[in-house]
């Protein structure tokens, strides 16, 4: 099984929220933390990965680095670009084309003034013409599929709350998160209306960020300080407008879920830590309901009552997540990051008690137009 | 002429077809001469078999609110002076989804499932966008 021939043995979060370092100081500072946590060097790495570094790909990173691996792989596909990465780095482990695989990530959104969510969305695509037109925003195209699923389903603001009161309280656990202060369900539909039906704290935060995984051969880590992450499933996907015949409650995940776990060979309820994409409270929802956490459309009843929250049945992004801990425009890292953070007992006063198996999924672009998903399951060694 | 002051679509030879029709004020779909698959957005290949024989044919313009939002935030000029505004998906009766802005009608009053008919906002001498409005009398039923 290709997943399961590769481990993580390294990860770090850069722990700033705002900062005066660069986009490429910041993933050489977390690049050569991580490798650190491995207990490799740089010398080490023959794989490289990143997206949104600017300039070609991941040639400006590289050569900053002076790095010159052999496997080189800028697949960027949103924020879920960097577990897209480490499905990749396990594929070329396993082919032999690289046994030290470092994926990395630098933004400086917050310090450029980059209001992700509100901007146009115009990038200079054929289909600008047809979109950017009427007033698309990332947050906008969020919302239609938020407006629609509380049309079918009956789904409401308030259960739509209830997952970012959730990684409010994780925040508040976490010394590096940019919010901490509790939240409530009437605090969030009390928030200013950015695009109906989503209010400005079912939106996730803008700060500067970064990180760095590192992905190597079983091998390897035989002889690393640290016990390794496995990686059990890997499965990657998209959705996109479908020329007009599109369902936009039905996300990526629905491809990517019975994929990974299928491949891991593990049922939904074994899973102890969900990392979930949170750009908005709209997308953790469908993302469960796609994964097979809940039947379609039953998201809504079953994010209440702290199911997500620590202590619940499937606690859910304990670092306080996009919505409240950082969100530097592509967060897919972080999610490798705390997953990883928890399967090895360090995650301090938001631990999991006993996490050995973590479901990490990464959603990029918009769901109401195109996005791609990528899933993990991870487990402890 | 309006005083959208939006971002203008960037014409290319594909789309200027159905930018024309827009002209017209007739909403132009892609039927696939290969497979009968009907499509939106325009593009020069069929997105279902990839065949480049494609036919221009006019929707009837009538469809239901798929979903929409009430965006009050925005950072786009032309838009952010328009706020609140209404982006939508409609469903056409041919079957297809368009993306687009309701207007003509007070914001809190849409509903999905609306029904809902197409308008073209003039808005230079060259391009007329199509949006839609709350639907009146159906005169072809």
């Amino acid at each position: 099984m290709t997943a399961r021939s590769a481990v993580i043995a390294g990860v770090h979060e850069f722990p700033e929220r705002k900062t005066a370092r660069s986009i490429l100081e910041i993933q050489a500072i977390s690049a050569r933390a991580a490798l650190d946590d491995a207990g490799l060097t740089p010398r080490d790495v023959d794989g490289f990965f990143t997206a949104g570094s600017g300039g070609i790909g991941p040639l400006p990173t590289l050569d900053y680095l002076t790095l010159t691996p052999r496997y080189v792989d800028g697949t960027t596909i949103g924020g879920s670009s960097f577990v897209a990465h480490v499905h990749h780095a396990a594929a070329a482990i396993a082919e032999g084309r690289c046994r030290v695989a470092l994926v990395t990530y630098g933004s400086t959104a917050r310090s450029q003034g980059i209001a992700v969510g509100t901007r146009g969305r115009a990038a200079g695509e054929y289909v600008d013409q047809f979109e950017a037109i009427y007033g698309t925003s990332t947050v906008a195209l969020y919302a239609l599929v938020a407006q629609r699923h509380m049309h079918i389903y009956g789904t409401t603001g308030r259960q739509l709350a209830a997952i970012a009161v959730a990684c409010r309280r994780h925040a508040g656990l976490n010394p590096f998160a940019l919010y901490r202060d509790p939240i409530t369900v009437d605090d969030v539909v009390a928030s200013p209306m950015i695009a109906s039906p989503l209010h400005l704290l079912d939106c996730c935060v803008i700060t500067d960020g970064g990180g760095a995984v590192v992905v190597v051969h079983p091998e390897i880590a035989r002889d690393l300080a640290k016990p390794p992450v496995r990686i059990l499933g890997a499965a990657e996907a998209v959705a996109h407008t479908a020329a007009g015949q599109r369902d936009y409650l039905v996300s990526a995940a629905a491809q990517t879920g019975p994929r990974a776990f299928g491949e891991a060979g593990i049922a939904r309820d074994a899973i102890d830590l969900a990392m979930i994409y949170d750009s908005f409270t709209i997308t953790v929802l469908v993302t469960l309901e796609d994964l097979g956490f809940c039947e379609k459309g039953e998201g809504g009843p079953f994010v209440e009552h702290g199911r997500l929250e620590l202590g619940g049945a499937l606690p859910m992004n304990t670092d306080g997540g996009g919505l409240s801990s950082n969100h530097p425009g592509m967060r897919g890292i972080f999610l490798i990051v705390e997953a990883v953070r928890q399967l090895r007992s360090e995650a301090g006063p938001r631990q999991v008690p006993d996490c050995r198996l973590a479901l990490v999924h990464g959603t990029g672009g918009a769901l109401g137009a195109r996005h791609s998903g990528a899933t993990l399951v991870l487990a402890r060694d | 002429m309006t005083s959208y002051g939006g971002p203008l679509p960037e014409i290319t030879p594909e789309s200027r077809p159905f930018w024309e029709g827009c002209r017209r004020h007739e909403l132009l779909l892609q039927r696939c001469r290969a497979c009968g698959t009907l499509q939106h957005y325009p593009r020069g290949v069929c997105a279902r078999c990839w065949g480049t024989a494609l036919d221009w044919v006019p929707s009837a313009g009538r469809g239901t609110v798929y979903t929409f939002t009430v965006v009050h935030r925005s950072q786009t000029p032309g838009f952010k002076e328009r706020v609140p505004y209404v982006l939508a998906y409609v469903q056409l009766a041919e079957g297809v989804q368009v993306l687009t802005n309701l207007v003509g009608c007070d914001p809190a009053a849409v509903t999905v499932d609306m029904p809902v008919q197409v308008a073209f906002e003039d808005v230079s001498g060259e391009v007329s966008l199509p949006c839609f409005t709350p639907a009146g009398p159906d005169r072809t039923a």
